[in-house]
């Protein structure tokens, strides 16, 4: 009798969060769209804003993506050996390195842009270049990629794996490219998703190293709020949703496939 | 498919002053001496942690031995050559599967690695499921195998490079009680008709004197004994061996013959009239097993005495019974110790 009455409770709540959460999104993403939002939605609809938003923002749109995809490259190249050899060593040194390559999490973003500039500031060429963003996007994206390679890495087993293929005759480079990276591809794929996402968002670092021609997005995005009108800065904000959500989604995918994957084969193992 | 060519020729191994400690200081092998004849099925069988699994992983090339150690295929060096080099075929405990592929590819893997022609290998792939029995679950991924099947992959995989040598890692034991009798029987099989250099790692005594040819005892990272499955069964050289193969009695009596002590297993004892007998002792359990009956005998000594007896009648809890041990299968195991662990 009494669990009809807590379970309502409960979904009225749950849908009141939800509320509270979404109804601020919705209305900014509908303000991007509508003619005039003092007079409200009955203004009428328009995509002029978005339009204008192009004409205004399209560099930082373009920008964002060059360095999410560079960062996206270099995390690659650094973080994916550096996953595979902590695998490999074990021990406390590869802990410690572990840790060490976290620390930017936990660092202010603020913070680590001021050591960037104090220590590179002087070099004028890479201050003003979009590279000085690069490389604090990949000090902060990189312990995300070495970690979701390196779960993997330990969760296959793949020094066996390893041994197998070297027991057939395979080189070093082939059972790197034949059974360790597909096998760790879950966990690449989702350290890449995770990579690019953080990197498109980042604001903090990115508001330090930026210059007026280097702008990101998000940076972009700051800068219309304070100097624009209302409904291109909405504008923006929408076309920032259009980009990052198909991202976040994909995550959650990737993570519900191998949430799923993982039980089956434990069932059929004897 | 087709039946094998002419038998390869057969690989010896030869294992010269092979001793392993790890980085952190554990002697996991003290200086070991091994002779693999071609063709020959040697079991290394002892307890977990008493360095049969390293040795075996020296003779792979997944460990190098220490300083001195070396490693002699036919009498060539290969202490130096890590595993891809030396052409053994490995079935490991866990399988090492590679679950990115299918059935067939995970065979076809050692031939592909070695740029065989596809043709070629299509008709080895086929041939080797063809004789594991696991034709069709070609297109099969490794996570919707059974463990049976399982290894039957893994071993169609490492003999279809044809190895010099085949080494499994305690292959069997990941699988329940029936199906390792069964596959027991199918690798027996297998490994006779390939007439393959094979060296077998297990705990299993009952599978190391199903397989072997001749069964290495090892305890503490040392051979214990070598030999035949009989020898090592009827003349153990110390109790390490006698206990870990089989059963062992050791009954504080002094035999007709003088010695201190009554050395013998379960079924080499018969059930007397007293005053013919060695010893006697109360029943504190009786087993019936159909062929014969398993007795636990209170006796002279601290240890209970373990008897298989093939009498009819029933034994009853607190029964008293009188034991001799047939002469000439008693065991002595000062004499077999003196005389030493020469294979």
């Amino acid at each position: 009798m009494r669990k009809p009455v807590t379970f309502t409770l409960q979904l009225a709540f749950t849908l009141l969060v939800c509320a509270f959460l979404l109804v601020p999104v919705i209305l900014s993403m509908l303000a991007g769209v509508t003619a005039n939002f003092f007079q409200g939605l009955g203004s009428g609809l328009t995509l002029r804003w978005i339009g204008e938003v192009w004409g205004l923002y399209a560099d930082t749109i373009f920008l964002s993506l060059l360095i999410a995809g560079s960062c996206l490259i270099v995390t690659l190249v650094i973080g994916v050996p550096a996953a595979y050899v902590l695998a490999r060593q074990g021990g406390r040194l590869a802990r410690i390195i572990e840790e060490t390559i976290v620390l930017p999490i936990a660092v202010p973003g603020l913070a680590i842009a001021l050591a960037l500039i104090v220590t590179y500031g002087g070099i004028r060429e890479f201050r003003i270049s979009w590279a000085f963003i690069l490389v604090g996007h990949v000090l902060y994206t990189l312990p995300f990629m070495v970690r979701s390679v390196l779960a993997v890495l330990s969760s296959i087993r793949f020094r066996e794996l390893e041994e197998g293929a070297a027991s057939l005759g395979a080189s070093f480079w082939q059972r790197l490219w034949t059974v360790v990276l597909p096998n760790a591809r879950p966990g690449i794929l989702a350290g890449s998703l995770m990579v690019v996402t953080l990197s498109v968002g980042e604001f903090n670092l990115t508001w330090m190293l930026h210059t007026p021609m280097t702008k990101t997005l998000p940076v972009g995005l700051a800068d219309s709020y304070a100097s624009m009108r209302l409904e291109v800065a909405s504008a923006y904000t929408l076309v920032f949703f259009i980009m990052i959500m198909p991202l976040l989604a994909a995550m959650q995918m990737l993570g519900r496939e191998r949430r799923v994957r993982q039980p089956q084969n434990t069932s059929t193992r004897p | 498919m087709t039946p094998r060519e002419t038998p390869p020729e057969t690989t010896a191994v030869t294992l010269r002053a092979c001793a392993k400690t790890f980085p952190d200081g554990t002697r996991a092998l003290r200086p070991i001496d091994l002779e693999v004849t071609g063709g020959e099925t040697v079991v290394f069988l002892g307890p977990s942690g008493c360095g049969k699994t390293t040795l075996l992983r020296l003779i792979a090339g997944l460990e190098r031995p220490d300083p001195g150690g070396r490693v002699l295929f036919n009498g060539e060096d290969v202490t130096a050559r890590p595993i891809e080099k030396r052409n053994v075929g490995m079935v490991f405990q866990s399988y090492a599967l590679f679950p990115n592929m299918t059935v067939r590819d995970n065979i076809a893997y050692g031939l592909k690695v070695r740029r065989v022609a596809r043709a070629e290998i299509d008709a080895r792939v086929t041939e080797m499921m063809d004789m594991m029995h696991i034709g069709d679950l070609a297109a099969r991924r490794v996570d919707q195998l059974s463990g049976g099947q399982r290894q039957r992959v893994a071993l169609a995989r490492a003999i279809a490079v044809r190895p010099r040598v085949l080494l499994l890692d305690e292959p069997l034991t990941a699988l329940d009680a029936l199906l390792r009798e069964r596959l027991r029987v199918e690798i027996d099989g297998l490994l006779r008709r390939l007439g393959i250099t094979a060296i077998y790692v297990t705990h299993d005594q009952a599978e190391a004197m199903a397989l072997g040819d001749r069964i290495v005892v090892m305890s503490h990272g040392a051979i214990a004994q070598i030999g035949p499955p009989r020898e090592i069964y009827h003349r153990p050289v110390n109790a390490f061996v006698a206990d870990f193969i089989g059963t062992i009695n050791r009954v504080p009596c002094a035999g007709s013959d003088g010695d201190p002590e009554l050395v013998f297993r379960p079924e080499d004892a018969d059930i007397v009239a007293p005053h013919e007998a060695d010893f006697s002792g109360t029943v504190t359990a009786a087993f019936f097993l159909g062929d014969r009956t398993r007795l636990i005998l209170a006796g002279p000594g601290e240890t209970p005495v373990v008897l298989d007896t093939r009498e009819r009648t029933a034994f009853d809890h607190g029964q008293s019974v009188a034991v001799r041990v047939r002469p000439d299968v008693r065991m002595d195991l000062a004499a077999m110790a003196e005389a030493g662990t020469a294979p």
